[in-house]
């Protein structure tokens, strides 16, 4: 796949599923269950990915400055602090530590 | 980075949310027999769609940084803006491409499937709440995120809940794709990754996406399960596949309801939406 069919492909994948919700009918998936699963995957998801992007380098688990940069990243998020400026600290406390190492 | 700030994180939308009411099949828009408290609700729903929508379109500067941190190119990162338009599929495409490369494509579309699948429950719950009409199923589906969803269904009134979905879809829209632009042409600047920590800044998106619906014990396990099971697999699986397999974390949590609250009126689990404060979907 080339990176352009990738990014059409998930794309409409995408619009289909929002789609899909406003076309088929609510009994079939309203039900506590599917409705769970759905909201979990959503979770298990971006936990996933925050492991493979913290801890992964290609097929290798490495302990670096990202760790503490994620870290602190949960202290603000905890403390409220705004989106935005959570992501730019996380990634000036990874500069940082690895500008002085 | 010359990042816009945004305007500070909207409080939770619109007042404290009554119990959502049944999102009433039949007509949409009952009759204006008080109009003036009609007015009221919409013109609060108003508020909050614009609030939440400007706060979470700023974010769309994270994601394009990112996406073209991860490769991509200006084109195709505003692609995915203007026509996935899912936040967090949007962050897991770019971040599996940005581990694996196109070699992991098909991880990358499975993993942003797999998170655009909540989608589907959310437009459940808006079908009866947009508006009838093919094109207009049409075009609330593109808008159906979670932002818009969870101002439509803080809202008291049916037309307020209208309102409430079809501003902050509206707004989010054209503000993330504008800011989308702005992060990418940042980020084509920017040279190497990791020396600006942009490789960090791609977990803590992922953190913030997170964060607010860790609020149940249940949705804690499963994070915390899934996220060893990827950092285990890693070293065993190709990139992006990892991700994939935690996913049957949630898939069997789900099923059997484990750690699950069981008390719960009947139906208290459907289309749960956490509230968001300012994220993006």
């Amino acid at each position: 796949m080339t990176l352009w069919q990738i990014i059409i492909l998930a794309s409409v994948i995408c619009f289909a599923l929002k789609f899909a919700g406003y076309l088929i009918p609510p009994a079939l998936f309203s039900r506590p269950t599917p409705a769970r699963v759905a909201n979990l995957l959503t979770i298990a998801l971006l936990a996933a990915l925050i492991a493979v992007q913290t801890f992964g380098q290609g097929e290798k688990l490495v302990l670096d400055a990202r760790v503490p940069a994620v870290l602190v990243a949960a202290g603000l998020y905890a403390l409220k602090v705004p989106f935005i400026v959570v992501v730019i600290v996380a990634a000036a406390v990874a500069a940082g530590i690895r500008a002085l190492t | 980075m010359t990042t816009p700030a945004p305007p500070d994180p909207p409080a939770p939308p619109g007042p404290p949310a009554p119990p959502d009411p049944p999102a009433a099949p039949g007509p949409p828009d009952p009759p204006a027999d008080e109009p003036a408290a009609h007015q009221a609700a919409t013109r609060t729903a108003t508020r909050a769609a614009v609030a939440v929508g400007v706060a979470t379109a700023a974010y769309g500067v994270s994601f394009g940084a990112l996406a073209t941190a991860a490769g991509l190119d200006v084109w195709q990162t505003c692609f995915l803006s203007f026509v996935m338009f899912t936040g967090g599929s949007q962050f897991a495409l770019v971040g599996v491409l940005a581990a694996g490369g196109v070699a992991a494509g098909p991880s990358a579309v499975a993993s942003a499937a797999l998170l655009g699948s909540r989608n589907v429950i959310y437009a459940l719950r808006m079908s009866p709440v947009v508006g009838s009409g093919r094109f207009t199923k049409l075009f609330a589906a593109h808008l159906t995120i979670d932002e818009s969803v969870a101002v439509s269904v803080a809202q008291p009134t049916a037309r307020a809940q209208r309102v409430g979905f079809w501003v902050t879809g509206l707004v989010v829209f054209v503000g993330w794709n504008l800011t989308t632009l702005v992060g990418a042409l940042i980020g084509n600047l920017i040279g190497d990754v990791s020396s600006y920590g942009l490789d960090a800044a791609a977990a803590a998106a992922f953190l913030g996406l997170l964060w607010p619906r860790l609020k149940q014990l249940q949705a804690q396990a499963v994070a915390v399960g899934a996220g060893v099971v990827a950092a285990l697999l890693t070293p065993v699986l190709a990139p992006g596949l990892p991700v994939i397999v935690a996913a049957l974390v949630a898939v069997v949590v789900g099923l059997t309801n484990w750690l699950g609250d069981r008390g719960g009126p009947p139906g208290s689990q459907t289309a749960e939406i956490s509230p968001i404060e300012g994220m993006p979907s």
